[in-house]
């Protein structure tokens, strides 16, 4: 535990010096008007962020996500433009997100197929669906009635972001907890084990997918009603970003070791970097560059610092949840036993 | 679902469908109040430039004409720009130049709605608003620079042609898409042109779509000469039509025998024009569109102009421009390239 609070306080301090080194030194930076973007730009992100945490603390991935969101922006453009009410639209939009996380459930649990392999090929498949609903075309208009909740404020507290926080916090109570949180980190520990021990882990994963699904739906009307504007390439790549944000947030791409508050802090971290690269006119590359440096820097820091410190602990990292330690399993970083459920 | 409920709740009762919203929110337009044509052009200006890709050369001419102009008017330019042409990406730059206080923005729109209420925030600020190239929502900006109109385009298109297959034969069009809008304008008053009697000679083929796909449209041209071997011109109102069709004449036997002209760039079409495939072909110099928006975006800063119909400017090396209907001005004809000037050209 105490490591994990530890990449916690790191991620702590790099938000501070964010914000210090932005309110000090660059013009604009504090202004209410900008704190307010800069949480509202990363709203999405956030929801498809969160959205990961349960899957990828199972040891599982979803790269769909961004397609999903996708998908369901063409899907919210195309039903508007043939008259649906609003109110219907959303309940729809959300029903599609669950039912495109459940192809992806279906094929990862039923059929035990690496996730890695079915989420790339769905992030291509939905995103291909959303181009056959929406073609090339943009829809927009959408009511005035509903776009503030998508692009105002509560002084520099975006009402998107309300959403983001009760969502993170959802999260965080499913996976800090729960029983099922408790499985899920015991499910990313050791499959194989975790089944024995009457986990059933299938049933678990099925959920998350869908959970999955109707975040990102949910992400997909914000996105939509934000930029006023349906079309078939909203939010492409940004599973990437999402994904790079649950990594650095410190949870374990192998599964089992995470926090919801590390991957929130690590949100807040790049939302406000990003910022602050733009209003010092730091080029799209360059900033690409720090992301990615940021990144590989936060999966080698622990590997390259831990081993020396705990040289006399066995490879197995200390579980977050002490009471449902599996045993030692040295290959189970290796092999995934997919035996359907 | 925490937020279907949420929308839920704030909706109330009774359906929101397309077409029953009321009034849209037209902000900020005209924060300039009344123009007045005599105010002096303000020195340091901070003007920002905003294309669609930082990286696309054609993007790139224009933010350098728009930035030499800023700087013929002591101001201060930049180029700044997302990397993808995505609907939403020029939305967190402009969110940076409001923030960076700018005076005015011009920018080239990936998507007219997505940027608009960005752009709304900005003009409420009292940050000027200029589109070129691709328009945003029209009460979303103040002027936009256009090109060259579609029947400039279109007519002059079938001059270019007509000149060079001396008048009489068939021609066809290789086009992009089917639903491209701009592509159908221009083709619809290049049929309107070609009614004028002194093109009675000339007969048009239906016209064949290549989909911008390089491969396509090379097939296309391929297709085009083998169903009609009395073929004598070809129109190809699109970058990359006439860059293939070109590519497919220059190693066939119809070489410098059957006309190709269109909408090229000179960096695309230069070897074909010096190995004598393609004789002369239009665009508008992109660095002269990026030029006028600077000199409409430093007037509109000045005050010298709201964006009003009717209002007229100085533009620098281009003379007075005058804005016309929906605050559009226009660039003027294309420029056509030949083996005389292609060389003087670099996009």
């Amino acid at each position: 535990m105490g490591r994990v609070l530890r990449w916690e306080s790191v991620l702590g301090l790099v938000c501070v010096a964010v914000f210090v080194f932005g309110a000090t030194t660059t013009g604009g930076f504090t202004e209410q008007g900008n704190l307010s973007f800069l949480l509202l730009d990363y709203s999405e992100v956030a929801l498809l962020a969160f959205a990961l945490v349960p899957i990828i603390l199972t040891g599982e991935i979803d790269l769909s996500v961004a397609s999903v969101l996708g998908f369901c922006s063409a899907l919210t453009g195309a039903l508007w433009e043939a008259g649906l009410s609003f109110e219907t639209i959303v309940p729809l939009v959300l029903l599609a997100g669950v039912v495109l996380g459940s192809v992806n459930a279906v094929l990862v649990v039923r059929f035990g197929l690496p996730s890695l392999a079915v989420t790339i090929g769905t992030l291509g498949l939905y995103r291909g669906l959303a181009y056959v609903v929406l073609g090339d075309r943009a829809v927009t208009g959408f009511p005035e009635n509903y776009r503030p909740l998508a692009t105002d404020a509560m002084g520099f507290l975006p009402y998107a972001t309300v959403v983001v926080v009760v969502v993170g916090l959802l999260v965080a109570l499913l996976v800090h907890a729960t029983p099922a949180g408790r499985s899920l980190y015991a499910a990313g520990l050791g499959e194989g084990t975790a089944r024995f021990s009457g986990i059933r882990v299938g049933r678990l994963k099925v959920a998350l997918y869908l959970l999955s699904g109707a975040l990102a739906a949910l992400a997909s009307l914000i996105y939509t009603l934000r930029y006023n504007s349906a079309r078939a390439d909203n939010a492409n790549g940004m599973e990437l970003v999402a994904v790079a944000a649950v990594l650095l947030g410190g949870v374990s791409i192998f599964g089992g070791r995470g926090t919801v508050a590390g991957v929130a802090l690590a949100l807040l971290a790049m939302a406000g970097l990003r910022n602050v690269l733009f209003l010092n006119d730091v080029s799209n590359e360059i900033q690409n560059v720090i992301t990615g440096l940021l990144l590989i820097a936060s999966v080698l820091v622990p590997v390259v610092v831990k081993p020396r410190r705990t040289n006399d602990v066995p490879l197995e990292p200390s579980p977050v949840d002490g009471e449902r330690r599996p045993g030692a399993d040295p290959g189970r970083r290796l092999r995934r036993d997919h035996q359907g459920v | 679902m925490s937020a279907g409920l949420a929308l839920t709740l704030v909706a109330g009762c009774g359906g929101t469908t397309k077409g029953s919203d009321a009034a849209s929110g037209g902000a900020g337009k005209g924060s300039a109040g009344s123009a007045n044509p005599d105010a002096p052009m303000k020195e340091g200006l901070k003007i920002a430039l905003l294309p669609k890709e930082i990286d696309n050369p054609y993007m790139t001419v224009m933010d350098k004409g728009g930035t030499d102009a800023i700087g013929e008017l002591q101001g201060e330019g930049k180029a700044v720009g997302p990397s993808d042409a995505q609907a939403s990406s020029q939305v967190s730059y402009i969110n940076t130049l409001i923030q960076q206080g700018q005076d005015a923005i011009v920018i080239a729109a990936n998507d007219p709605n997505a940027v608009a209420p960005a752009l709304k925030e900005a003009m409420s600020k009292d940050i000027s608003v200029v589109t070129l190239d691709s328009d945003a929502a029209k009460d979303a900006r103040q002027v936009f620079v256009n090109q060259a109109s579609s029947e400039e385009i279109g007519r002059s298109q079938v001059k270019l042609i007509a000149d060079q297959i001396g008048g009489s034969g068939k021609i066809a069009i290789l086009s992009a898409t089917p639903n491209a809008t701009n592509q159908n304008a221009w083709i619809d008053f290049m049929k309107d042109e070609l009614k004028k009697p002194e093109y009675a000679k000339i007969e048009l083929l239906p016209t064949v779509y290549g989909d911008d796909d390089d491969q396509k449209s090379f097939q296309e041209a391929q297709a085009l000469l083998r169903g009609n071997p009395d073929l004598k011109g070809i129109v190809s109102p699109t970058t990359v039509g006439i860059a293939a069709a070109a590519r497919y004449l220059s190693s066939s036997p119809y070489k410098g025998k059957v006309k190709l002209t269109g909408l090229g760039t000179p960096n695309q079409m230069r070897e074909f024009v010096k190995d004598g495939t393609v004789t002369e072909f239009a665009l508008w110099d992109p660095g002269e569109l990026g030029y006028l928006a600077a000199y409409a975006a430093a007037a509109l800063a000045s005050g010298q102009i709201t964006g009003a119909e009717g209002e007229k400017f100085k533009a620098g090396k281009l003379g007075e421009r005058t804005i016309g209907k929906d605050g559009e001005v226009i660039l003027g004809p294309p420029t056509t390239f030949n083996a005389d000037n292609i060389d003087d050209y670099d996009f």
